[in-house]
């Protein structure tokens, strides 16, 4: 793994007020030695990809607790495309009922983090994730 | 009998003595811990006895319906009248709500709740592109006055009474309310109900806005003048800490942040020259009811002492309903888990136990199901159920504030006072309530707070059952029914929506949108103008836009 740190751009897409969350996994993932940028909220899908693609981000984490995440998550992968950065690991968390998880696992999304989550078990994913890919880019 | 004064000596001393001993005894035991804290991290005493809990029975305690209220609001207290039971609901179209609050006034629920979607709550149409994938998700989408004489068709707005939960565009949501009585052929007079109209925590936990600060507190000061004179029944704000709560803060900073904003509307509504006692009788609270029972229950307690006297000695208020604290509770959302939902269901019974026993007006019981979806008919019933298995079986009702008088919850009740007290004198510090938003002072406290409590709990400080304790395989993969939302719903406001703008008068609905305009630039009431353009078919989103192009977009400070 190389020495650069985990770039996360923590987002609250939609009109969505709920940022404890978010707050929180930004905090902690700061603690877990990342960079992490936080949106703000009430975010526009273009919006986030765009600071993504700024910010040359490894990963987006969407925080959704609106119910709309089956619009969000491919509205937010679309833009990210969009701006060549469909490499990025597009994960997120919220109130999701567990089917939709799965339905959305099955899109490609990464996994995703529901109510009572350690947040260490998030970190050390995300970690694992990142250590993966690199160790896949060092191959090709 | 008369006891001799060496009888006496002989009680003092033991006494004494029983006291060393049980502190001896206590030193040598072993404990499960090293230290005890509420959930909200204040230390805890093992032992409540009279030296904890110094009060003046007349000056802080008094009596139940007269100041400073410490023991209820009422005289007699759920001997003459129970709690409002009241569900908050809202999902998918006005028509589906509507089902959903006969479903809850057939079960013997007895006042309405509404919660709206993200869009209504941010003034948005549900055909505005920001609106996509949220349409009725989490509550009601309402567009229009047809949208809300949809909601409460065959309910008559005459005798139920209906709590809207909306801020930022509380006003033109009222108005809508205001519309369709009127529609009804109801007098705005003989309407009841509450509209939450709080923006202060908005900016502060809940964060569903329109406009900045200033213009959103001068449309508030409408809202309680116009209500003053023509809706008299009417709670004009819901003074709410439930959000403040749920976004992570302690209970103190609860107690201590929402009766700040209350103040606050108190001293904006003196400046904009309307008489205290006109309009502070209105004003109602809302607090979470979270899961430790004393805490909670000394909160409330605090909470009315606090109002009363600051009502009374610091605002000179001179009608015993301007001192008066009533509020509404929610059992605490944040405290239920995805893990064994059904566990929920026994955190909510004690959450709305202690909410009974510090003197609720009226109760929210979540549904076991909230951290998954919205909740199905068969979750919100024994939710229902559980405040009626309270008030019907357990026999709590009969006894006014029954806790007052233990050593331990009267000493929870000064503790708190007196960190809410701090916190006042911090604010104050800072310039104010607005200043603090603004420089992110209280949306920081309230971070730090959630921060601390997830590391509690991840390093089991703090236990939650299914979640660091007790844990099953298996868990988080729910077997429970969910509720789903049909996507079919948001086609259909948006088909709904393009009728309605197609059919209405245009140039009735342009000249009241003109006159929004020209009031925002003057002093003229805007809830008035509201009304009429509700009548005119004025969408939400329209009259939001002239609202958001006269006074600008609220950006929230960076706090992380």
């Amino acid at each position: 793994m190389t020495d650069r740190k985990i770039r996360v751009l923590v987002a609250k897409p939609g009109l969505d007020g709920h940022d404890r969350g978010a707050k929180t996994v930004a905090s902690a993932l700061r603690d877990y030695g990342m960079e992490v940028i936080y949106t703000g909220l009430h975010q526009t899908p273009e919006a986030i990809a765009e600071i993504a693609a700024q910010e040359d981000v490894d990963v987006v984490g969407l925080s959704i607790l609106s119910g709309a995440h089956m619009t969000l998550f491919p509205r937010v992968r679309e833009e990210l495309v969009k701006r060549d950065m469909a490499h990025v690991v597009l994960t997120g968390g919220g109130i999701i009922p567990s089917d939709d998880m799965l339905e959305l696992e099955k899109q490609g999304y990464a996994k995703l983090f529901g109510p009572g989550t350690h947040t260490e078990e998030i970190a050390k994913w995300i970690q694992a994730e990142m250590q993966r890919r690199f160790a896949a880019e060092a191959r090709s | 009998m008369t006891m001799s004064s060496n009888d006496q000596r002989s009680v003092s001393v033991k006494a004494v003595d029983g006291r060393a001993a049980w502190e001896a005894a206590f030193r040598e035991s072993k404990l499960r811990d090293e230290e005890f804290t509420t959930l909200s991290g204040a230390k805890l005493e093992p032992l409540y006895s009279p030296e904890h809990a110094k009060l003046d029975y007349e000056k802080d305690l008094g009596y139940p319906g007269s100041f400073p209220f410490t023991r209820g609001v009422h005289p007699t207290m759920y001997r003459g009248r129970l709690w409002t039971m009241r569900q908050f609901a809202g999902f998918g179209s006005a028509k589906q709500t509507n089902q959903r609050f006969k479903f809850l006034l057939a079960h013997g629920q007895t006042g309405l709740s509404t919660a709206f979607d993200f869009p209504t709550l941010m003034g948005y149409d549900s055909d505005h592109a920001y609106s996509a994938g949220e349409v009725g998700q989490v509550g009601v989408a309402i567009s229009s006055l047809e949208d809300m004489e949809t909601l409460f068709d065959g309910i008559p707005l005459g005798q139920v009474s209906t709590s809207m939960t909306i801020n930022g565009p509380a006003a033109i949501m009222l108005a809508f309310y205001i519309a369709a009585a009127e529609n009804q052929g109801v007098s705005p007079r003989d309407i009841r109900g509450t509209v939450q109209n709080d923006i202060l925590k908005e900016y502060q936990a809940q964060h569903a806005w329109l406009v900045p600060p200033e213009p959103a507190l001068r449309m508030i000061t409408d809202v309680m003048g116009h209500c003053a004179r023509h809706v008299p029944q009417f709670n004009t704000i819901s003074i709410s800490g439930y959000h403040i709560r749920e976004a992570g803060s302690t209970a103190a900073q609860e107690l201590a942040f929402t009766l700040a904003n209350g103040m606050e509307y108190v001293r904006r509504g003196i400046a904009a020259g309307l008489d205290v006692d006109d309009f502070a009788p209105r004003l109602s609270f809302f607090f979470d009811s979270h899961l430790d029972f004393f805490e909670e229950i000394a909160k409330f307690r605090a909470a009315r002492r606090i109002w009363a006297r600051k009502m009374r000695d610091t605002f000179g208020a001179k009608n015993p309903r301007s001192w008066m604290l009533r509020f509404h509770t929610q059992t605490a959302g944040v405290s239920l888990t995805a893990q064994q939902p059904e566990n929920n269901i026994v955190r909510t019974a004690f959450e709305a136990l202690a909410a009974v026993l510090g003197g609720t007006q009226s109760l929210h019981t979540n549904s076991m199901d909230e951290t998954l979806s919205l909740p199905t008919e068969k979750a919100v019933k024994i939710a229902l159920r559980t405040q009626q298995i309270i008030a019907e079986e357990s026999e709590v009702a009969h006894v006014i504030d029954p806790l007052a008088g233990s050593y331990f919850v009267e000493a929870e009740t000064n503790r708190l006072e007196a960190d809410a007290e701090k916190y006042f004198a911090e604010i104050e510090r800072r310039g104010g309530v607005v200043p603090c938003i603004e420089a992110g002072y209280i949306q920081k406290e309230i971070h730090r707070s959630a921060v601390l409590y997830q590391r509690a709990i991840e390093q089991r400080e703090k236990h939650v059952v299914g979640v660091n304790c007790y844990v099953e395989d298996g868990d988080g993969k729910p077997e429970i029914e969910l509720h789903r939302i049909d996507p079919a719903v948001e086609r259909e406001q948006h088909a709904r929506l393009a009728a309605l703008r197609k059919r209405r008068d245009h140039a009735r609905a342009k000249r009241e949108l003109d006159a929004i305009r020209a009031a925002c630039r003057s002093k003229d009431n805007l809830l008035e103008r509201f009304v009429a353009a509700a009548h005119a078919y004025c969408t939400l989103g329209e009259i939001a836009d002239v609202l958001r192009s006269e006074f600008g977009a609220y950006k929230e400070p960076k706090i992380l």
